[in-house]
């Protein structure tokens, strides 16, 4: 557990002593939803019924921008080899790197979403539900985009190759999260949909760590 | 008395064959000085033994355990080329860390490895600011603090100054009087007692 907990600790020192690494898609997370309002129409009704799909977009996006950091400078200082030859579980040291992560990625933007969901008029109760949906899905982000960070920790420029693995195994959690969102406008029951946005925790929880480790010992062979 | 043993292992980069039918052993309290002209094959050995590259074929045993044992990534310590060192945490903080993923049993006396190899005023300087010797120097002051039997050290005097590199040397022979042994590959001329030495 103390390698567990060392790792996270110093995967946050180093990106708080480098903090444009996770600041820029913060900040691309931000600018992008405020600037919905100025090239769409600044009209309540129209924006509310595209927030929720506008949100989810782009945290999905930046996200996604902040995956080729994930194992990229432990990649070029050499600290992977010496993860992979640890005596430790390479899956647990690899959990928590991705732990340290969502801290860094997806509870910033749990944090801003209420703002931003204001700033695009949801009403109180679809921001909740918001907050919600990202709280489940966001570590499934950061865990499913493990997988694609450790198969592509070895390519020089490999956003495109990152974005095109990945991307499509986040479509489901973009439907039944947005999903959720509008029906809770609209009333509606959303139970079936935060079920299975817990079932795709759970089950990335399990499987992803495994999946991690195994494609990054084949890219450092 | 541990051993390692190497037998007739085959590796190939490509469509390169880096080297065939390799055999030898290395007993505890030995040295073994893998030398050969660059890109013959020395970091490929180094990063096989190490468990991190696969091979053709051929076998690898450590006291009767495989490279994926819990027991001999115990016993492993593997310094490659790169210094396995964070630019953004200091001296210290690297130190910490690199031994956390290493042995288990820890002597805790970071700041004595420090000094060992002169760095006692840079212990909580950030490695980024460092030059490339220093860091290097930080990368084999994990030696002083390891409990581990198997030393493998990829060119680990490159960078380095006269000075240092009597010091790892020494701190080398220390390690194989305590009964441990060491696999490493340098261009230099070495003075280490009981030194083997095998060309790719």
């Amino acid at each position: 557990m103390s390698i567990f907990l060392n790792t996270i600790s110093r995967d946050l020192k180093m990106a708080i002593r480098n903090p444009s690494s996770f600041l820029n898609p913060l900040m691309f997370f931000v600018i992008s939803i405020s600037l919905f309002p100025i090239a769409i129409s600044p009209e309540a009704e129209t924006l509310s019924r595209m927030a929720p799909g506008i949100i989810w977009v782009i945290t999905m996006l930046s996200v996604l921008l902040s995956l080729n950091t994930l194992f990229h400078y432990d990649f070029d200082n050499g600290v992977l080899e010496q993860m992979i030859i640890s005596h430790h579980s390479l899956s647990l040291i690899l959990l928590a790197k991705t732990t340290a992560h969502w801290i860094l990625s997806g509870l910033p933007i749990i944090i801003l979403s209420p703002f931003l969901g204001m700033a695009l008029f949801l009403n109180s109760e679809s921001i909740i539900i918001l907050i919600l949906t990202l709280i489940i899905a966001t570590p499934c982000l950061s865990l499913i985009g493990s997988i694609g960070a450790s198969l592509v920790v070895g390519i020089k420029n490999s956003g495109m190759l990152l974005s095109l693995l990945i991307l499509p195994l986040y479509i489901p959690i973009l439907i039944f999260a947005t999903s959720a969102i509008s029906n809770a406008q609209s009333n509606l029951a959303i139970d079936g949909q935060l079920y299975f946005l817990g079932f795709f925790l759970v089950a990335s929880l399990i499987i992803t760590p495994f999946l991690s480790a195994l494609s990054l010992k084949i890219s450092l062979e | 008395m541990s051993k390692l043993i190497v037998n007739k292992l085959s590796c190939q980069k490509g469509y390169t064959l880096l080297f065939e039918n390799l055999s030898f052993e290395v007993n505890s309290g030995e040295v073994l000085k893998v030398s050969g002209a660059n890109g013959s094959g020395k970091t490929s050995l180094l990063r096989i033994i190490a468990g991190l590259s696969s091979f053709e074929s051929g076998e690898i045993d450590y006291d009767s355990f495989n490279l994926k044992s819990e027991q001999y990534k115990l016993d492993l310590l593997y310094l490659g080329h790169l210094a396995s060192l964070s630019p953004e945490l200091s001296c210290l903080e690297n130190l910490k860390y690199s031994s956390l993923l290493g042995t288990n049993s820890l002597k805790n006396d970071y700041s004595k490895a420090l000094k060992q190899v002169g760095l006692e005023k840079y212990e909580n300087d950030l490695v980024g600011t460092l030059s490339a010797g220093q860091k290097k120097r930080i990368a084999l002051s994990l030696l002083f603090i390891t409990q581990s039997k198997v030393w493998l050290l990829d060119e680990p005097f490159s960078a380095l100054d006269s000075k240092a590199i009597t010091i790892i040397e020494s701190k080398i022979e220390e390690h194989c009087i305590n009964g441990g042994l060491c696999i490493l590959t340098t261009h230099q001329e070495c003075n280490i007692k009981n030194l083997k030495e095998i060309t790719l």
